[in-house]
């Protein structure tokens, strides 16, 4: 409680305008260097701090992946130990999850909620700052359990119970500190976005005139204060049955290893909407822009955003149909499943109108904004044909479960990632980034992506199994052209990195406003923003 | 500008407040979905006391099959099954049967069987007068037991279950149970 009072002082200080020339001296002779990094409460530092966090995890989970995909290259055991493979699919879904997906939106919103609502940064800088330093910990901590005796987390990215306590390595109280960490940080970055949103919006700024990025991220927020506790509190019961002799989930005390399941997809349902909503508004902002009309439909996104998050609570089960429930059970649980797709069908129907018969342009961030609507479309069907529950009891744990959440984590999410920061760097690096690599990227991007998750739904249809480092010798022609693709895909995102790098170092000038469409405060801003941003209030229309 | 730090506190403060609610809510769901499956009957828990039998009609024209499916814990050194896999029963008869469990350790082992009753909603039918699984079960090194069940299906069963299956895996818990036994020692 103590550095949040202290918290509240630094906010109150921009007050007069001769405290802010103070606080803005004080930058200037800032510490150098990497104490600039360590120390600063900049909502722009923060934001590239999580960003570059964020890529570098994205690289080092892709690696798991191109191991992953070596290993399954050919059936048989080739490279890696079976008790390996399975350390590999579970820490690259949870640096995917937790370390690349996740943080890359916390950076987003850092850079861009307080432009986006005419802040001058975020409302809890000093608190913005722990929640982004205690991440490297809590992934150094993950990685390293990877090196010690017994190995690292092996049970997958969902840690059922109980290979998570009976049968899991020495290391899992590690994995359960590391959880932990990243859940502070996570609902620490959720509480400065709500009182930003909340209280620092410029005068005129009312809530039905907010981007929808902004509506999303809110929303997003509220996600993560709900759930990210439980999750917090699933890992606990997991060390105490573990290390303390407790019987959450261990049958021979008393406890359930069903309820695990219970108490994890409620934590892990939301969960997958929060990586996916920020995109939403992202897209939301970029398909405008390149067709050069108003979005369609402002207020039934906002409308469908919220109905989205409340249903999102009430249909975990859809990843239990196949543990028993009561037949009641499971229709409520299908039922409530394919209702989310209406909100869902009308943000992709509002983002189709609003291409609909517009000057559209194909710059880089248009054509990952239009991939992602395509491809994030075909993760959604694969959804509702996994809701169905009598065929969900035949693709359950195979890889058409691994092509679903594919298609809406990767060509979802990363994309409209990748969309942001072609759309945004420009105003983070004051120049244009190279279109043409940014196009051959995306078209290496796209390619390689589909050749490498389409497949996967034959592969599931067919019964290949999740999770297996060896498997049936009917499957090996597909998986051999399923790891082309993934090798194509990982070396494909060498190119963003050099665009990326490029953009910084230099390149043509970027104006204030580089895309004629772009509607938002931000680019009212100069290219490269400022670094506070805005220190009056700017007048809203 | 002060009444903004205010606003922020407030914010702060209620924010806080439900994110440890939600953490404290986590845990909630344990007594939750237990009180709720209780209630409804539906995961295939059977009550771990000892039903009373009272002189009932027997439904002599209708049959349920009882089946029965022993598991052990993997790397428990015991033989557990069923004495016989499969009995027709007719609602309202008090059965007895019994399981089979022999320890094939050099050492003595404490077991505790966990049953569960399949389908789901047939649990609350199925009532045991006496059954191993209220009590821990201690086995010298190398001894063997018989160890009863004895039990009845409810007339009430609904009419579209015709066969009940009772599960129980047995677990060692000779470790738990020391270490129990030395903590109410430490209490006393
Ligand atoms: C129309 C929308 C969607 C529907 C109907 C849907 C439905 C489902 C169902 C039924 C499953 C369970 C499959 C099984 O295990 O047998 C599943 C798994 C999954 N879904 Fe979705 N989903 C939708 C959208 C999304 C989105 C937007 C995301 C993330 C951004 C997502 C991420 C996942 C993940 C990660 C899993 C697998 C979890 C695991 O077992 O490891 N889904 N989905
Ligand atoms: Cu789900």
């Amino acid at each position: 409680m103590n550095t949040l009072t202290r918290e509240l002082n630094s906010v109150a200080e921009p007050a007069d305008q001769t405290q802010l020339h103070e606080e803005d001296h004080h930058h200037h002779q800032a510490p150098k260097g990497i104490w600039r990094w360590l120390l600063t409460t900049n909502h722009k530092d923060i934001g590239t701090l999580y960003l570059w966090f964020s890529f570098i995890m994205f690289l080092t989970g892709g690696t798991m992946a191109m191991v992953i995909r070596a290993e399954l290259f050919q059936p048989g055991l080739q490279l890696v130990e079976p008790n390996f493979f399975n350390q590999m699919t579970t820490v690259h879904g949870l640096v995917m999850v937790f370390g690349a997906v996740m943080p890359a939106f916390t950076g987003l919103a850092n850079w861009l909620i307080p432009m986006m609502i005419g802040a001058p940064d975020m409302a809890l800088p000093r608190m913005n700052n722990w929640s982004f330093w205690i991440l490297p910990f809590a992934f150094t901590i993950l990685l390293s359990s990877l090196f010690m005796e017994g190995g690292g987390p092996n049970f997958g990215w969902t840690f059922y119970a109980p290979l998570s306590t009976s049968f899991s390595p020495d290391s899992t109280a590690l994995f359960v500190f590391s959880i932990h960490i990243m859940g502070i940080s996570s609902i620490m970055g959720a509480i400065n976005v709500i009182v930003t949103i909340v209280n620092l919006r410029a005068p005129g700024m009312n809530w039905m005139k907010l981007p929808l990025f902004v509506w999303t991220w809110l929303i997003t927020a509220f996600l993560l204060i709900a759930v990210m506790p439980v999750l917090a509190g699933a890992v606990t019961m997991v060390l105490t049955d573990k290390y303390f002799g407790t019987s959450f989930f261990e049958a021979a005390g008393g406890g359930d290893p069903v309820m695990f399941q219970h108490i994890f997809w409620f934590f892990g349902h939301p969960e997958v909407y929060i990586m996916i909503l920020p995109s939403f508004g992202i897209i939301s902002a970029i398909v405008p822009t390149f067709s050069r009309k108003k979005l369609f439909g402002y207020s039934s996104m906002v409308y469908a955003t919220a109905s989205i998050a409340i249903l999102s609570f009430l249909v975990w089960a859809h990843h239990m149909f196949t543990t028993g429930m009561p037949v009641f059970a499971e229709l409520f649980f299908m039922y409530c499943t394919m209702l989310i797709a209406v909100p869902t069908g009308v943000k992709i129907f509002n983002w189709v109108t609003t291409m609909w018969r517009g000057s559209i342009s194909f710059e880089t961030p248009m054509l990952f904004a239009v991939a992602f609507i395509i491809l994030f479309t075909i993760g959604g069907f694969s959804g509702l044909m996994l809701a169905i529950t009598p065929a969900d009891f035949q693709y359950h744990d195979t890889y058409f479960v691994v092509a679903h959440f594919h298609y809406v984590l990767v060509t979802g999410a990363i994309f409209s990632i990748m969309a942001a920061a072609y759309y945004w760097l420009p105003k983070w690096t004051g120049h244009m980034y190279d279109e043409r690599l940014g196009r051959i990227h995306f078209w290496c991007s796209v390619i390689s992506v589909n050749v490498l998750f389409f497949p996967m739904h034959f592969l599931g249809l067919a019964g290949m199994p999740r999770r297996i480092p060896d498997y049936a010798i009917q499957f090996a022609d597909v998986n051999q052209i399923v790891s082309i693709g993934g090798f194509a895909f990982g070396l494909s995102q060498l190119i963003f990195l050099a665009v990326v790098l490029k953009c910084i170092r230099g390149g043509e000038k970027a104006p204030a406003k580089p895309w004629e469409g772009a509607d938002g405060l931000e680019w009212t801003l100069p290219s490269p923003a400022p670094y506070h941003s805005f220190s009056t209030p700017p007048e809203i229309k | 500008m002060v009444s903004q730090a205010k606003s922020h506190h407030k914010l702060i403060v209620l924010l806080v407040i439900g994110s440890v609610g939600m953490f404290g809510f986590g845990f909630a769901l344990v007594p939750l979905y237990n009180v709720l499956c209780d209630k409804l009957g539906i995961n295939g828990k059977t009550q771990n006391t000892a039903s009373s039998y009272q002189a009932m009609t027997i439904d002599t024209d209708r049959t349920v099959t009882v089946e029965f499916i022993a598991q052990v814990q993997t790397g428990m050194p015991w033989a557990f099954a069923p004495k016989l896999k499969r009995l027709k029963v007719h609602p309202g008869e008090l059965i007895r049967t019994a399981f089979l469990a022999s320890n094939h350790a050099d050492r003595r082992i404490v077991g505790q069987a966990v049953p569960s009753v399949s389908p789901g909603q047939g649990a609350a039918y199925f009532h045991k007068t006496e059954c191993f699984c209220f009590n821990q079960q201690p086995l010298a090194a190398k001894a063997d037991a018989e160890l009863p069940l004895i039990f009845y299906v409810d007339p009430d069963l609904p009419e579209s279950i015709h066969t009940l299956t009772l599960s129980y895996t047995l677990y060692d818990i000779t470790d738990k149970q020391a270490s129990d036994a030395l903590e109410q020692g430490a209490a006393k």
